[in-house]
Order: structure tokens, then sequence, then C-alpha cells
């Protein structure tokens, strides 16, 4: 550590106590409360997020009935609804859970760091996206309704000719300022990998937590630029008049889908990148047992970042570009199966041989990374351009995209939360809670898509108020309403997680530094860690992974132990 | 099992589309079971069992990397036997292009389709021209042109039974082509979202045997430019 970080720590120490309320746990600084801050938005996000679910499966199995809590609504509100849910799911509850809760939380606590590298930036990047926030869910009561364009807002629809006048303009704002808040986030966590890492640690002893985190915040600063320079075309053909995208002004359309999904793609390993991270964290832990090819893993994340960058047209194979592009990106896509399917492979392989521990979050890595590959192997079908003809725009793609954004986010994100609970709350949450919690949600969760990956082979489209209004997939609606039972009743099975969340904070057993007897540096500091967190600078002796070193006195070794195992000691097969 | 599922198709690029989604379960159906049938086995098998210690397997050495990266280069030649029939599917789908037996324009307006069919001189405007409203009517096994615009917003044609669907885009005409294997009537949605009814925006493909399309051209199209269409079993354009 370097001498400045030394003195900006002691001075933390001093003010800790010194800070009011106000500075302690609003207007902080300090990463842990900040990563909370993020943590608790996304949950509050998640709520409304979960709201518009309900809301558009009952209208999709009982359009005639009208929605519990809602009443009947029109076709524009239903867009309204559709847009709404896949930005909030996205932008508001995956970001913010994944890169803003566990990035902060995690990345100097991981990196033997006081705190992230720009402090009072980190609490400009929060501030900004509680910010973003409030513009969003106040667009539900514009003059006109929320935004009702997808989530992908193609133009015109999403230009001239929407009704959400209102709301599409304050859905490109909030998007905007979320953006801006991640920008400043993602520059934070480079900056602090990169100068704020404790004595020891080098590159190759970062946990991968840290380098997914890292991975994603490149990702997204490489990817977001064009859509921000597209959204600023975009408000300015609403704005001012100008025809960025309108053909009747010399503009194209097809210039947004390039814009919109030259991040788009990205986007989505901007989110899976940390929930993988968070499951090859937590997963050594409860098998006791080293991460599987470690750096197999790390340089498979990086070709796996630099091929997202090119295959964004998968999502425009029939959108009217050329159709000798097609055949390109659709090899560049498939292609991507490869990194990732290693990842899970080593994933798979750290179980092998295993002293497995099936403690709550355990549970949710495993059931994440199970259903992941459901996502995996279903996005071939769909990175293929031939059968994209076909199953593109149809519910095959809505249960796709589900099968690897819900495994990441709320697989991911849970296993984090209850992973990490005792280290931000200094208690442990109730693992009869826990379990239960993870085997509705598990089943809960595959009862609702698998029924829509039917659908779409049958061919239903998305995005349609009325699904019945199809002669053709009238036939299928017992499907919509199975996928409708079901996500009430994972809706239902998130109750327990409530519960748990807020009585262990009072009445959760003491966690103590190390509950799970885990190697990363955050688990040698007080739960919760001081302002500050280390009170002596740590030293990182070896890398995070040393579970079950034959001839140590304990199963795991943290990076901080000196005594280093026997010499010569030959690694033992399992029987 | 999946296949079953599919509605039936009646295309001539159809099939090949088809033989390119049994291909690809084919190929990563038992990847998936293998990987899900390991992670439940190694769950039951490597359980916390008191005196069994975890192993201490890094796999950081080349030798032991190979567990996975051997099945990553496996992959890697799976994903290129993909890309070569999804390649040549897609090709004669959306790039070969046959000569076509019937020409009609298509106009996506929110929230309905036009299907328009030539004039004397093949133009979709001027004399002789005949126009219907949300119904496609075309004669079995000949290749059909479609000349696709939009007047407002993006739409995409879609038609699940040819396999087929294309995005069709404001300022642009756009070409695609089909040929109907099979007398008919089949859906045809609107695919993008193009507004609050877009969910109305529907027709219907009536493919019509060669008589019956006779028939159905003497009454509604009388006018039909002899070069617009050839309804010879032949078809001229094979
Ligand atoms: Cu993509
Ligand atoms: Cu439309």
């Amino acid at each position: 550590m370097s001498q400045a970080a030394v003195i900006s720590h002691a001075a933390y120490a001093e003010h800790a106590e010194a800070l009011g309320f106000w500075r302690k746990y609003v207007f902080s600084t300090d990463h842990k409360t900040i990563g909370k801050q993020y943590l608790g938005i996304s949950l509050f996000m998640a709520i409304a997020g979960g709201f518009t679910a309900y809301a558009i499966r009952w209208q999709l199995a009982w359009p005639a009935a009208g929605i519990p809590g809602l009443g009947a609504i029109t076709p524009h509100a239903y867009n309204s609804l559709v847009t709404m849910h896949g930005s909030i799911m996205v932008f508001w509850v995956a970001m913010p859970m994944l890169l803003g809760a566990f990035g902060n939380f995690c990345i100097p606590l991981m990196l033997g760091a006081d705190d992230m590298a720009f402090p009072r930036l980190n609490m400009l990047s929060v501030w900004i996206f509680f910010t973003s926030a409030l513009v969003l869910l106040a667009s539900f009561v514009a003059p006109g309704g929320a935004a009702a364009s997808g989530w992908t807002a193609y133009t015109p629809l999403s230009d001239t000719w929407t009704s959400a006048v209102w709301g599409q303009t304050m859905w490109l704002f909030a998007v905007a300022l979320e953006f801006a808040s991640f920008l400043i986030g993602g520059i934070n966590f480079l900056t602090t990998a990169f100068t704020r890492r404790c004595a020891g640690m080098t590159l190759w002893r970062m946990p991968l937590l840290v380098w997914d985190e890292i991975a994603a915040s490149v990702l997204f600063l490489l990817s977001v630029g064009p859509l921000v320079a597209g959204a600023v075309m975009l408000l300015m053909d609403r704005l001012l008049g100008t025809g960025f995208y309108d053909p009747s002004k010399g503009g194209d359309p097809l210039l947004w889908e390039h814009l919109f999904w030259f991040f788009g793609h990205p986007e989505v390993y901007v989110v899976a990148l940390p929930g993988f991270g968070i499951m090859l964290e937590i997963m050594p832990v409860f098998a006791r047992k080293p991460i599987f090819g470690y750096r197999t893993i790390i340089y498979s994340t990086i070709v796996a970042v630099g091929l997202s960058l090119i295959v964004w047209a998968h999502h425009m194979f029939v959108s009217g570009m050329d159709p000798r592009l097609a055949t390109p990106f659709s090899v560049t896509t498939i292609l991507i199966s490869v990194p990732f399917a290693i990842i899970v492979f080593a994933m798979i392989a750290t179980l092998w041989g295993g002293s497995l521990i099936f403690d709550t979050p355990m549970l949710f890595v495993i059931g994440g990374l199970a259903s992941f590959i459901v996502g995996g192997v279903t996005g071939i079908f769909l990175g293929s351009a031939a059968s994209d003809i076909y199953l593109h725009g149809t519910y095959f793609v809505v249960a796709h995209f589900h099968y690897t954004l819900f495994p990441v986010t709320f697989f991911g994100g849970y296993a984090g939360i209850y992973y990490w609970y005792p280290k931000m709350f200094g208690r442990m949450m109730d693992e009869r809670l826990g379990k239960l919690h993870f085997w509705l949600t598990f089943v809960f969760f595959q009862a609702t898509f698998i029924p829509l990956f039917l659908a779409g082979i049958g061919g239903t489209p998305r995005r349609v108020f009325m699904p019945s209004a199809y002669p053709s997939f009238a036939s299928l609606q017992p499907l919509q309403v199975m996928a409708t039972v079901a996500t009430i009743g994972l809706i239902a099975s998130q109750i327990p997680l409530v519960v748990n969340f807020f009585s262990s904070m009072f009445r959760g057993a003491l966690a103590g530094r190390n509950p799970w007897r885990a190697n990363t540096l955050e688990w040698t500091v007080d739960s919760p860690p001081p302002h500050g967190n280390f009170p002596d600078p740590p030293v990182a002796r070896r890398w995070p992974y040393d579970y079950s070193v034959p001839g140590a006195a304990s199963d795991w070794l943290p990076q901080v132990a000196e005594t280093n195992p026997p010499a010569g000691i030959k690694v033992q097969r399992a029987s | 099992m999946l296949m079953s599922w599919l509605p039936q198709n009646v295309s001539t690029f159809g099939t090949d589309i088809d033989s390119t989604l049994r291909l690809i379960i084919f190929i990563v159906g038992p990847w998936f079971i293998l990987a899900e049938g390991l992670i439940l086995y190694f769950a039951i098998r490597y359980r916390k069992r008191p005196g069994k210690p975890a192993v201490h397997v890094r796999g950081e050495t080349f030798r032991q990397a190979a567990w996975v990266l051997i099945p990553g280069v496996i992959v890697m030649l799976l994903d290129f036997s993909i890309d070569n029939a999804s390649g040549r599917a897609w090709d004669e789908a959306k790039i070969e292009s046959p000569a076509p037996a019937l020409n009609v324009q298509v106009t996506a307006e929110r929230f309905a389709w036009i299907f328009t069919y030539p004039g004397h001189t093949g133009a979709f405007d001027g004399k002789g021209t005949y126009w219907s409203m949300g119904k496609l009517y075309v004669p079995v096994n000949q290749v059909v042109r479609l000349n696709m615009r939009s007047m407002d917003v993006i739409h995409s044609f879609a038609v699940p039974n040819l396999r087929m669907r294309q995005d069709i885009v404001p300022g642009r005409t756009i070409t695609a082509w089909f040929e109907a294997t099979r007398p008919g009537n089949y859906g045809i949605q609107c695919t993008e979202l193009c507004g609050f009814d877009h969910y109305k925006m529907q027709g219907t493909l009536v493919v019509l045997s060669a008589d019956d399309f006779a028939k159905w051209r003497q009454k509604h199209w009388p006018s039909a430019p002899a070069i617009a269409i050839n309804s010879d079993a032949e078809g001229a354009n094979k």
C-alpha cells in the first residue's frame, strides 16, 4: 500500500465516529454504504419490475378479466408495461445489484483497500443513479403514460410516432443518467483495481469477482459511447426536429438499431460477468476446493468480452440490413459459446471431488448455473441466422433471455446477498427460510419459462396485447396460462426473502468475522467492517482459493496466511 | 419432441430451416444433458461427508486444464458444423432470389397489410392494379416475390408456416421471396412492435392450387399482365 493510501486510511479512521447520521447513512462516501444503497434501490426497483411482470402475465393469460390491482388496461398501457419491465429489470435491477451493490461492497474489501479510488465520485454515481430511478418512475404518471416502444426503443416508433410523448423523453433522460452513473462507477472500479490493491495483491491473486467486475466495467465503457451518442441524436430528433432516424429527412432507422445493439449485446455481458463472478467466488467456499482453472476462466472471460463487441447484428438478421452480413455475425455469435462453455465446464469441474456444503448461497449458485446452461444452449438457436428467421420475435426469444438474465441477476444476486449479508450487517440470515426461498424460486422459475419456449417454437409473437387474438396460436393459450400461474408463484416465492432480510437484521445469529471459513480479505475484518475497512493494511500472501490444501492445519488458508503447505505435496485424485 | 411444436412447414426453404433447427437440437442436446447430468451427479456424489475431505486440484496445469479445454475445442468444431448448415439455409432463404412467377407489393401501415398486384405494365401504380386488404393470394409451387415498404414505422412480415420473417423499414423497399408448397390458409403477423394496436396487425396467406388461382385471378384481377404470372405447372423458375 502506498504512503498516500496509508495516510488517507488513517484519516478515515479518525473521522469515522465524527460523522453525523446524514453523512454516515445517506450522503456517505463509504463504498460499503454506497454498495448497500445500490442494493436497496435495486431491490426496491425489483418490486416495481416484478409488479410489471405480474401485470403483463395476467393480461396475457386472461385478457378479458382485468388485472387485479390495476384494472383493465389499454393496448398502449400494455406496451408501456412491457417497455418498463425490460428497462427496469436490466438497468435498474440487474446493473445496480451486480455492479453497484456487489462491485462497490466487495472490490475495495477484496483488494485490501480502505475505499474506492474516488470516494466522492462514488457518492455522486449513486445519487445520479437514484435520480435516474426517480425520473423513470415518474414517467409512469406522465401525460400519455410511460415509454411504450420497447426497451430497445426502435425508431421511428420511439421518435415521431409514439403516443407517450412525455414518457419516451423521460425514459431517454433516465437511461442517459443511468449510463452516466455507471460510467462514473466503472471508472472508479477500474482505477481502484489498478491503484488500490494492498501489498502482495498481484493481478493474478485478485479474486474472480474483482476480475469480472472490471471486465464488465471495461466492456461497458467500450460499448456505451455509441449509444449515448445515439440517444442524444434521438433526443434531438424528438425535441429539436432533426432527422437522424427519419427517412423523410434523409435519416435511417437502422442506424439506431446498430447503435443500440452495439451496446445492447455487450450490456448482457456487463450484467452476466459480475453474476458469474459472484458464483465463481462462492462456489469454492462451499465446495472447500480451489476454483478449477482460475487463469483459464480469466482468459475465457477476456475472449468473451472481445467477442461480445463483434456480434451485435445477430439481433438484426432479419432487420433489413444487407443479408450478406448475417453469416459473419452468426459465426462470431455461435463462437461465443466456446469461452462460456469453458467457464461452465470449469465450474462443473470445481464441483468434482469437492466436499459440497449446500447452504443457501451454494444452492443459488448451483441452481443459477443449471438454469444459465438452458439460456446458453438456446442462444445457439438464435445465433444461427437461419433458425433465427423462424424464432426471432417470438416467445422463444423471451424465454431464452430470461434464462440468461434471471439466473445471473437473481440466482447470482441472491447467492451474493445470502453470502455477504453477514459481512454487510453482522448477522446471519436464516437458513431454513433461505432454503425455502431457493426451492420455491427455482421451481417456479422453470415453470414460468419452459411453457414460453414451447409457445415460441409454436410461433407466438412476443410483445402482443393478446396472444389469443391470433387464430393460429389460440391453441397455445394454455401455455400462457401456465406461465402466468407460475409467475405469480415466483413472485410469492420472494416473501421468505423479504421476511428473512429484515428479521435477520435484528434476530439473526451474530456472524463473527468469517462465518463461511472463506479465504478472501473481506473475511479478515469485523462484520460489518469499520469505516476504512482494515485497522492495519493487510498483506496478501497467496491466491484466494487455497482450500483443502494437503498438510495444512485447516481446510482453508486465508489470503493473509503465512503458512505454506509442506513442500513437494502431490495433488491427490478423488477416489 | 421439440420439433413437434412447430407449425407445419409449407415452403421450399422452410425444409432447410427446419433441418438447421433439428441439427442444433441434435448437437446441443447431448451437451445439455451431459452438463446438467454432471452437475446433478457431482452434487450428490461429492456432498460433504465425514472423513472425506475435498481434493486440492487447481486445474492450473495444462494437463488438468485439458479437461475443460478439450471439450471447449470440440464445442468449437461443432459450432462450425452449425455455421455451415445455417449459412446454407440462410443463403437459400435470404440471398439467392429465384426468378419470380408473381410480384406482389406489400405495404405495411399501422396496423394493416395491403397487398398490391401489378397492372398492365407490371408496375404497382397505374391501370389494372388490384389490391387486397389483409389477404395475400398466391399460387402453389410458384416463386412469389414481395416488394415490401412501410408507410410509417418498422414492421415485420412473418408467416410461421413459411418459416419466413422480414422486417420492413420505412424509407427502403425490401424484397423477399417464397414458394409455398401446399394450398391452404396461413396466418401472417407483424412481429415488430409498431404501436398500440400492433397485435391486430394480422393477415392471411391464401395459397391456391393452379386452377383455383386462375379462377381467383379471372374474378378479381383480370388485368393481370401476362409477364407477371406464369401459372404453368413447370413454373419456368427452377
Ligand atoms: Cu446479443
Ligand atoms: Cu406492425
